[in-house]
């Protein structure tokens, strides 16, 4: 390791209701990646907000923040100001809203250029180029006076790259850079910041919660929990042999692509802290898919040649186009695509909360793509979806009684004792006590309240459920738990699902098999030994290569 | 856009606010003084019971002393807070009553509705406000039922839009998509799922307009078109406007009256702003 860019020592940030990181010490070698990692809460934002000195002024901050052995705590704001996007820079998680939306990116980047360095409007243009030519947007003579929203997810994020070393900075900060972008994308971008680490030997603090981004691109690893750093080791040496048990938690309970993991295989291990409660119910047996049944019935669900338009103005914009498939009894079809590939509208359209433009939607071998809300309504109690965000889905001025009652309400359930007792029986097969009914979502952790939302798509008995990106927003320990449920819940309850992710690693775990969409058309469908070991299509092949983390997690999971 | 801990913690957050305690209190005062208005100032308050412009502390039965005709100050300034407070708050009620219709239907259903109910709004928006209120008094008896009525009818609009802005976020919202899948009836969503959550700001805004009612109420009388047969802080003003110079109190009173009670109404409108918007909360 060359000499010390950036030492933290003995840092302490407190927030007045909670001690967000403790006594935490690091450093950040010149040229080099340092990898924070841990779960959502566990102070890696704040460590990094802490270092710009960008913390809401309610927080204190105790200990030394040493750039170059200069206490940046000590500095006056307008010097600080001179050290962030000078020495200091960082990238933000959301390229959407990081950019000013009504400004063109060439008179951000000029801005940037014009507040640090002693250029004339001309020479800053030119050198705006320049960097938007470094960060690989093509034409960038051209996309200079473009706006924020002609680009996309991933090239607003070079832009912001552009932006954060358009004044070569020594420190660049990552918070989560990748996060919000597809996986394709997600590769490429860390390849540029990789690149422009060495060129320009910047010391890179990333900071993020995926494990396989870390054991492909950091140097040095922290791993934090609770707000105190666990462990640190060298990259390969971390995924090797990890000494604290929580890292092995961790490693433990994250899907690796290359794990070949399949939940006829094998459970998940389940790292969460209310692992106890889900203990009890583990089901005896090994799961095995109702084969009989699927074989002899009609499909559950089948789609004929449907097509979905959006309409802006006069322009018509079809998300989904020409897409046929079907979900038999007891199975789970996969569908993978990218953000845009209209996966979402696809469930949507299902649940006929956006008209088909053309193509037929049968349930059970009946059309119901023309039928209207109120003779839906009866059949919306077969198919019913469980959401991406448990934050956002659920409520929160409702109490989990009045989630649950209101959806048996909404089908005739008119008797009290009757809903309760279904209620009781729902809130069972998620795992949750009787006792969570009179509380508000907001008293409950990430999992839980997922769980809730699985309760609600649960209570009607539906036979297909769809679940769209229903571990996404969860942290990687939660996710297992969440999977190992949907999995039980499918044998329990002779359930059949319609899973939509982005993430490969959980698609390649649950499903039986799997359907890849791109630009609204399904590329490849096929069952889901064949898809992932013998991928047909080209663009299936790119996705599967753009998993991170393939070479060397292999090491840590022999 | 939501509030978490409104059932459990809202009014503890509230009351952990000084200027909301002030608020509350001074307008809670004031209700009281309104309501037991003909028990602390029996009898007519325009009745002549006195000399002429008796200063204040001239004489202790009239301790706010007396107007140009011999009025009891004291007594027609309590009477005076029921006129406004009850102009104020029945005006709310007539625009929130209208504006939460026109702004639930336009924001929730959307399409020819919306557009026609937002070109309604846009006509009564481009008319000002208090010439609104001065044409539909001047049509009718000035009573405080027609003033309040007539305030509410030129007011309305703000609500409406603010109400239609909120559905129309809260419409795409993932807990509605959710209600929707479920197969719950547009009724239930607008009442059980939107409307509890578009309410804190609504409740804000209701705040401020109460003092923009009481203020619109105290011009008319002030320009003689309130109700005669009642005693009005505005009419007051308008009295006293010509002795400005030899009995400036005349004026000042229900001056500083009109101005604690706006105060309060703001007070409270930003206390509740800051305890049930959960981006200013500062967790």
């Amino acid at each position: 390791m060359t000499k010390a860019l950036l030492e933290l020592d003995g840092l302490n940030i407190h927030f007045p209701t909670q001690h967000a990181v403790r006594d935490l010490s690091l450093t950040v070698g010149q040229g080099e990646t340092l990898a924070l990692v841990g779960e959502s809460g566990c102070g890696k934002s704040a460590t990094a907000l802490a270092i710009t000195r960008l913390l809401a002024p309610n927080a204190r901050v105790g200990g030394r923040i040493l750039l170059d052995g200069e206490n940046l705590l000590d500095f006056s704001p307008a010097r600080m100001r001179a050290v962030r996007g000078r020495a200091i820079s960082m990238i933000f998680q959301e390229p959407m809203s990081s950019l000013n939306p009504v400004l063109s990116i060439g008179t951000q980047l000029g801005e940037v250029l014009l507040q640090h360095e002693q250029l004339s409007r001309q020479a800053a243009r030119q050198r705006a180029i320049e960097l938007l030519d470094t960060v690989r947007i093509p034409e960038p003579q051209r996309r200079i006076d473009d706006y924020p929203h002609n680009l996309s997810g991933g090239q607003r994020q070079r832009v912001m790259i552009a932006m954060a070393i358009a004044c070569h900075p020594r420190l660049l900060i990552a918070d989560e850079p990748t996060t919000a972008l597809d996986v394709t994308v997600q590769a490429s971008i860390l390849e540029l910041l990789d690149k422009l680490r060495r060129e320009l030997s910047m010391g890179l603090l990333l900071i993020t919660h995926d494990l396989g981004l870390v054991s492909q691109w950091a140097d040095r690893v922290a791993v934090m929990f609770a707000g105190e750093k666990v462990e640190e080791a060298v990259a390969a040496k971390l995924f090797a042999h990890p000494e604290h048990a929580y890292t092995r938690r961790l490693l433990a309970s994250s899907l690796h692509f290359d794990q070949e993991l399949h939940y006829h295989e094998a459970r998940l291990p389940d790292t969460s802290e209310d692992a106890e409660d889900l203990q009890a119910h583990v089901p005896t047996g090994v799961p095995a898919a109702n084969e009989a049944v699927v074989a002899s019935q009609a499909p559950l669900l089948k789609l004929e040649d449907v097509h979905v338009a959006y309409r802006t103005g006069e322009k018509e914009f079809f998300a989904v186009k020409d897409l046929s498939f079907e979900i038999r009894r007891g199975e789970t079809l996969g569908l993978v695509g990218e953000s845009g590939c209209g996966k979402s509208t696809l469930s949507k359209t299902i649940l006929k909360l956006i008209p088909a433009h053309s193509g037929r939607i049968l349930l059970e071998g009946q059309d119901i793509t023309r039928l209207g809300e109120s003779a839906f309504r009866p059949l919306r109690a077969k198919i019913q979806m469980v959401f991406q965000d448990p934050y956002g889905s659920l409520n929160p001025r409702h109490t989990v009684e009045d989630i649950l009652g209101g959806v048996l309400r909404a089908h005739g359930v008119a008797d009290k004792t009757e809903r309760h007792r279904r209620i009781v029986e729902t809130l069972g097969h998620v795992r949750l006590s009787a006792k969570s009914l009179n509380r508000y979502p907001h008293e409950f952790s990430g999992g839980q309240r997922q769980r809730i939302g699985i309760a609600r798509a649960l209570i009607l008995r539906p036979a297909l459920v769809i679940c769209d990106e229903p571990v996404s927003a969860l942290d990687v320990s939660i996710q297992a738990q969440v999977l190992n449920l949907l999995v039980d819940l499918k044998q329990e309850l002779g359930l059949s699902y319609l899973f939509i992710s982005h993430d490969l690693s959980v698609v390649r775990y649950i499903s039986d098999r799997v359907l890849v969409m791109q630009d609204g058309r399904c590329v490849e469908q096929g069952d889901y030994r064949s898809i992932w070991n013998a991928p047909q299509h080209p663009y299936t092949r790119s996705l599967i290569e753009a998993v991170p983390g393939q070479s060397r997690v292999q090491v840590a999971a022999a | 856009m939501t509030l978490e801990n409104f059932g459990k913690t809202g009014p503890g957050l509230y009351l952990r606010s000084p200027s909301g305690v002030i608020g509350a209190g001074l307008l809670v005062l004031l209700i009281l003084v309104a309501l037991s208005a003909n028990w602390l100032a029996p009898g007519d308050p325009l009745d002549m019971v006195a000399q002429p412009l008796l200063w204040p502390g001239q004489d202790m039965q009239f301790p706010l002393g007396t107007d140009s005709l011999g009025r009891n100050v004291l007594a027609q300034l309590i009477h005076g807070a029921r006129i406004s407070l009850l102009v104020g708050f029945a005006a709310v009620l007539v625009s929130l009553g209208v504006g939460i219709v026109v702004g639930t239907l336009g924001g929730y259903f959307g399409g020819w509705i919306d557009r026609s109910l937002l070109q309604v709004t846009e006509l009564f928006q481009t008319i000002p406000t208090f010439l609104l209120v001065v044409v539909v008094v001047a049509i009718g008896h000035p009573s405080a039922s027609i003033i309040a009525g007539a305030i509410g009818i030129a007011s309305w609009p703000s609500i409406a839009r603010l109400v239609r802005a909120e559905f129309r976020s809260l419409r795409e919202a993932d807990f509605v998509m959710a209600a929707r899948s479920v197969g719950h009836s547009d009724a239930w969503i607008i009442f059980r799922e939107i409307l509890p959550n578009a309410l804190p700001s609504v409740i804000v805004t209701t705040s401020v307009m109460v003092a923009s009612a009481i203020l619109i109420e105290s011009a008319l009388s002030f320009l003689g078109l309130g109700d005669p047969n009642v005693v009005s802080w505005g009419s007051m003003i308008g009295a006293g406007r010509e002795m400005l110079r030899t009995a400036w109190f005349l004026t000042a009173l229900p001056g500083a009256m009109l101005v604690l009670t706006v105060l309060s109404l703001n007070l409270i409108g930003d206390t509740l702003n800051q305890v049930l918007n959960p981006r200013l909360r500062g967790l």
